[in-house]
């Protein structure tokens, strides 16, 4: 089911097929070549886990313990890979479905669920991960990736030289958020300034239920050029085409290139969302044609076919997985509903009297029912 | 210690933003044509020749992309203060503000500050076009996570422009663009020490009065003033508060007022429909009412869209219209 005109499949870079055979790319071949045995086992480690850890929590709304729960399935290969790429003080703005990011970046991902249970509009520490919380209005968070890599740029550590030093910062963001006005002043923001940024959009093919056309005419990549901004589509369902082009777009950002637009051309297996359903917008004739295509199948079969990956490998991989599945449900299912009064921390980061009087009326009002079970 | 100089209400707001870039290396300004032209109204004049372009920059023309990238700025440990170049301009940020900028602390449990300032020059009677003399207070005082201020007089536009800098959580704060040119004594040795930032949230008594109190910010606390010398003249005492703040509100210093003088009076140029007044009539209701001599009662915008500049000065609330409403209150 590839589409025809101008949002087909063509002109992506790919150094991995659908079938498992490594291919060269001139230009990214070179990125790939560090990515010995060890690494790509690396990767294929995190995909099956942020994979295992994505049923877990598509089981747990089901069972009633997530009030919702948006599924990364599919999108294994292009948050993995690129998130490999990424130095520890590279920081990333990630949308709401970068779990696999998460993963790599090192996440206890029992703290994904927090948002997700209902007893945390974050979950962790921006600073523990060099990534900040997810952001759920569509496209906001790549103005605030831009702005921070221009603070990056004030504190000098771009074009340094030294690796360990010099900071990029990634936005991840979706199809539909390239329609977004934010999307589009970052990209502007970002080119003038030419800041530290790369833009990694994943082209999931569907934002809910619209398909990339009702978002564009054009492949998504071909927005970057009229920014002034260098861009290259992805296959996302490779993870070492799309380490590739990650890497190359980190390097360029931190030698104080700029910034680069990704498009990784990958599918959202699932649905949007546990609230939605695929089937009033789409064909299982297309659905099949994508799980053709599956990133872990894919990786699996490359490692095994070079030796890299047998049986004890996979076993370990699979006992780690089934080790996270098991915490994060545990983990998630003893979250229990926070204080009521811890609705009104926070609000201010200073003292802020008109909250401290509903804090005080509201903790008098609920300390003046009676206890249950018996007399005050 | 104090050195005392005499200041438009301008050039108090650029000495406060230069002193604020003097002593903090990571506070930025950010905006349209802030830069080489110092901003349409030359409140940041002459700040990039002495700070350069990194800190004083000039933005591309696109709101939301000035507020958005002075969080991300803000997340890495600036201070940044945006400057939206009329008040019907700041709708395309209103997004950012509202819904990113407000919430990033609560949204964080704390972990992330953000302290963005947002300078608006607001409310009308200069002769503009549409979109040049709005005044959205009530829009931003509604969503928990703001704070929203004005000043009145060139020695409060100095020390709370350095406290809203200061102040770890985002500022709106409005410039009443009206009163720009007006001069007074500013004692520049006042800085924004812990005082001010706390303060930042206060009302301020100008005038005791025992009849009827007027509660005003921005650009109306100048006609309250003339409205209660006009009234003294009748034989009636006025008292003035400055309420300096529409987010939080300072209901303690308005209430502690109005239970002496048993009546007030809210004037300010937004429409009195949801506004600063509408609030605050409620909150007097409910914490004096056996105080009241009389219901309180509004002077503002109408509920309509901001009027033609030919119109505006029966659309803004008059002198004439402040001491009808003390007037309607007295005989109440």
């Amino acid at each position: 089911m590839t589409q025809h005109g101008p949002l087909a499949d063509d002109g992506l870079v790919q150094l991995l097929t659908p079938g498992g055979e490594r291919v060269e790319h001139p230009e990214y071949s070179p990125r790939a070549a560090a990515l010995d045995g060890a690494a790509l086992r690396a990767m294929y480690r995190d995909m099956v886990l942020v994979r295992a850890f994505d049923a877990e929590a598509t089981s747990l709304q089901r069972q009633g313990e997530l009030g919702l729960w948006a599924q990364c399935l599919g999108q294994e290969a292009a948050q993995i890979g690129s998130a490999h790429a990424l130095a520890a003080q590279d920081f990333v703005f990630p949308s709401y479905r970068e779990h696999g990011v998460l993963l790599s970046r090192g996440m206890d991902m029992s703290r994904v669920l927090r948002l997700f249970r209902g007893v945390d509009h974050g979950g962790w520490d921006p600073a523990e991960y060099n990534t900040h919380l997810y952001t759920l209005v569509i496209g906001s968070h790549a103005l605030h990736a831009t702005g921070y890599a221009m603070g990056v740029q004030r504190d000098g550590l771009v074009g340094t030289g030294d690796p360990a030093r010099d900071t990029a910062v990634v936005a991840y963001f979706g199809d539909g958020a390239t329609s977004q006005g934010d999307t589009n002043e970052a990209l502007v923001f970002a080119a003038v300034n030419n800041a530290p940024v790369v833009f990694f959009c994943q082209n999931n093919q569907w934002a809910i239920s619209e398909p990339t056309t009702h978002q564009a005419r054009v492949a998504l990549a071909d927005r970057g050029p009229g920014f002034g901004i260098p861009s290259v589509r992805v296959d996302g369902n490779d993870v070492i085409a799309s380490y590739a082009v990650t890497a190359e777009a980190l390097e360029r950002a931190r030698s104080g290139g700029g910034p680069t637009f990704i498009e990784a051309f990958t599918y959202r297996m699932g649905a949007h969302t546990t609230s939605d359903d695929p089937t009033k917008y789409r064909s299982s004739a297309e659905e099949e044609y994508w799980r053709q295509r599956d990133p872990i199948d894919r990786l699996r079969t490359y490692l095994e076919n070079a030796g890299e990956l047998d049986a004890s490998h996979e076993a370990e991989i699979q006992a780690q997985a089934t080790e996270l599945s098991e915490r994060v449900r545990r983990e998630t299912k003893a979250l229990g509903r926070p204080e009521t009064a811890s609705m009104f921390e926070h609000v201010y980061a200073s003292e802020n009297q008109l909250v401290a009087e509903e804090k005080a009326w509201f903790t008098e009002f609920e300390d003046s029912f009676l206890p249950a079970g018996g007399a005050r | 210690m104090s050195h005392v100089e005499r200041l438009t209400l301008a050039k108090a707001i650029n000495t406060g933003l230069r002193r604020a870039l003097e002593t903090d290396p990571k506070v930025v300004l950010m905006g349209e044509d802030i830069g080489q032209l110092g901003g349409v109204f030359r409140v940041t004049e002459g700040l990039q020749k002495d700070f350069g372009a990194e800190r004083v920059v000039d933005s591309p023309l696109a709101e939301s992309g000035i507020v958005g990238t002075a969080i991300g700025m803000a997340l890495r440990g600036y201070r940044p203060v945006c400057e939206i170049q009329f008040d019907g301009f700041v709708f395309p940020a209103f997004d950012q503000i509202t819904t990113q900028l407000a919430k990033m602390h609560y949204r964080s449990s704390g972990t992330l500050t953000v302290p963005v300032v947002i300078r608006i020059p607001y409310g009308g009677g200069i002769g503009a076009v549409e979109h040049h003399s709005e005044s959205p207070e009530a829009l931003f005082a509604h969503t928990a996570g703001l704070r929203v201020v004005s000043p009145s007089s060139p020695q409060d536009a100095y020390t709370m422009i350095q406290a809203a800098v200061a102040s770890p959580d985002p500022v709106i704060f409005l410039e009443p663009k009206g009163r720009y040119w007006e001069k007074g004594d500013v004692d520049l040795e006042s800085g924004p020490d812990a005082g001010a930032i706390a303060g930042l949230g206060l009302a301020r008594t100008l005038r005791n009065g025992t009849d009827v109190t007027i509660a005003a910010y921005g650009p109306t606390v100048g006609t309250a003033l003339k409205a209660a010398e006009t009234a003294a003249g009748e034989g009636t005492s006025v008292e003035v508060i400055d309420l300096r703040s529409v987010s939080p509100l300072d209901f303690a210093t308005v209430i502690a007022s109005v239970r002496r003088t048993g009546r007030l009076v809210v004037v300010h140029e937004a429409p009195t429909y949801f506004g600063a007044g509408a609030e605050l009539a409620a909150r007097v209701t409910e914490e004096c009412f056996y105080s009241l001599e009389s219901p309180v009662l509004r002077v503002g915008g109408f509920h309509t869209p901001y009027p033609v500049a030919k119109l505006e000065h029966d659309y803004l609330p008059s002198l004439d219209r402040v001491l009808d409403a003390v007037d309607r209150a007295l005989a109440y």
